[in-house]
């Protein structure tokens, strides 16, 4: 674990992998629960943790630094279903990196655990890890303008839903009715940080919500 | 008159609804938002007679006219500029009424970028997370200002400050940005680092709430594999492909790829608001407390 100043009153902490970022993120979230850390903001990403308005980074950044970290706490059972048509305009490029039949990709996709590594790019957007490695895909060499509100896609190790209608250069391979950002609603974010998912397929005259 | 609204008479180039912002959601990917001139907004507010976390409007560059449908006490600050309520001249930085039915308008900045507006009572749209401001990077809160649009204004507190006038900081001649360097000024290279702290950069027209750009000396990075992923901070000064390092403002992206060389001490990021396109920039390195 490496500790990095930021600025005056943050610290980001590097790991080694996605997983070790997703324990330290519980662990630190458990300690400001329990009142032992401060920070304005608790950050997780790929492989690390921002810690943003700290009041002390010196000596938090030397207790981080002698910190062992316990391995990712099972979360309560509670586990989100996203409901998906699997008719994404990229599922034939998928299944040629994947090297399988097409038919396969929702099948592979959908008996896959993920958990919610971070969020990031837009408000309510979860980037999900829980496929094997073998299954990571390239971004699309040319971005698409406009990618649908609810669109289900693939890049690298992540898989993620456009919570709107934006740019992107994800492997589309479906679709889901179902909300994921609403600030109207409380909480706004169907998908935080650590949330366990799971992809259930649904047939296209089925409503996916 | 009971009817506490403010109709929209000239939007302007682009007129916000900000506030406090709605930190604390980082890890959501919600930006902090707020006014980018945090101590001009929270002045016009003690001048208006509102609690600090009210919500102000925040123009850029050509200001904007406003006509309330009740009486109300403004203030402008932030960008130095006319006043005028009805076309008569009216004082910049000190409380004014303005009857119903007048026209407040906000003028041209004569130095400086943002003013403020600040209406006794706040600008009262809904807000969204906690806040009323608008973030142009995700598309929270309240549109940009339209011609015509009508905004709510709260309840007026009773007996408000009592500050009359107060001085205010100049829009700078050249910005001066202290940074401390890291996290990753490791993945560039040395020369990149003295670069950065001992050239002088301008500021970019393509700057926004966003990110404050510039035009300068290119920073050569060191590591060429791609950044995965990470926490992205209020002033930091990040250097995408091209090289030229981009300071975030409070509408920046809460997560981001390109490395991070350096982060601006945020004491320092209201004059970058206030430093329009062309601004000689100078970051200076301070040593970590």
């Amino acid at each position: 674990m490496r500790v990095l100043p930021v600025g005056r009153d943050a610290l980001l902490v590097e790991v080694s992998s996605g997983d070790e970022a997703q324990a330290l993120h519980a662990e630190l979230l458990r300690r400001r629960a329990e009142g032992s850390l401060r920070a304005g903001e608790i950050v997780p990403a790929a492989r690390t943790v921002l810690l943003d308005g700290v009041s002390e980074p010196g000596r938090l950044a030397a207790e981080l630094t002698a910190l062992r970290l316990p391995p990712v706490p099972p979360r309560a059972a509670e586990t989100v279903e996203i409901p998906v048509r699997y008719d994404g305009p990229d599922l034939a490029d998928v299944a040629a990196h994947w090297g399988v039949p097409a038919g396969e990709v929702a099948r592979v996709h959908a008996a896959a655990v993920f958990r919610v590594a971070f969020c990031g790019f837009a408000p309510g957007f979860g980037y999900l890890t829980g496929l094997p490695a073998r299954y990571d895909v390239p971004r699309r060499p040319t971005p698409r303008t406009a990618v649908p509100a609810g669109a289900v896609a693939l890049a690298g190790p992540y898989t993620g839903v456009y919570p709107r209608s934006s740019p992107g250069g994800w492997q589309l391979i479906g679709t889901t009715d179902l909300v994921l950002w609403d600030p109207a609603r409380v909480p706004a974010a169907v998908l935080t940080p650590g949330t366990r998912v799971r992809f259930v397929p649904v047939t296209a005259s089925e409503p996916a919500a | 008159m009971t009817d506490r609204a403010l109709a929209v008479v000239r939007a302007g180039a682009l007129t916000t609804v900000q506030d406090r912002g709605r930190p604390g959601h980082a890890h959501l990917g919600v930006p902090r938002s707020g006014a980018l001139d945090g101590p001009a907004a929270a002045l016009a507010n003690r001048l208006a007679g509102n609690a600090p976390d009210a919500a102000v409007l925040e123009t850029t560059l050509d200001g904007c006219s406003v006509r309330p449908r009740s009486t109300v006490t403004v203030a402008v600050t932030g960008a130095p500029c006319p006043v005028r309520v009805d076309g008569r001249p009216a004082a910049w930085g000190a409380p004014v009424r303005v009857r119903a039915g007048s026209v407040l308008d906000v003028g041209a900045v004569v130095r400086g970028v943002r003013s403020y507006v600040a209406v006794s009572g706040g600008i009262a749209v809904e807000p969204v997370l906690g806040s009323r401001s608008t973030d142009l990077l995700s598309g929270l809160g309240p549109a940009p200002l339209t011609d015509g649009a009508v905004l709510p204004l709260g309840p007026p507190r009773e007996g408000h400050g009592g500050v009359d006038v107060a001085p205010q900081p100049a829009p700078p001649a050249v910005l001066v940005l202290r940074v401390t360097t890291g996290p990753r000024d490791d993945w560039f290279t040395p020369e990149a680092v003295r670069l950065l702290t001992s050239r002088t950069y301008h500021v970019s027209p393509a700057s926004n709430r966003i990110a404050l750009r510039t035009a300068g000396p290119a920073l050569e990075r060191a590591r060429r594999e791609e950044l995965p992923s990470e926490g992205m901070m209020l002033g930091a000064v990040q250097v995408p492909p091209d090289g030229t390092p981009v300071v975030f403002l409070a509408d920046h992206p809460t997560t981001g790829g390109y490395p991070v060389i350096a982060v601006v001490h945020r004491a320092d990021l209201p004059a970058a608001a206030q430093a329009p396109p062309g601004t000689p920039l100078r970051f200076v390195a301070v040593r970590r407390r």
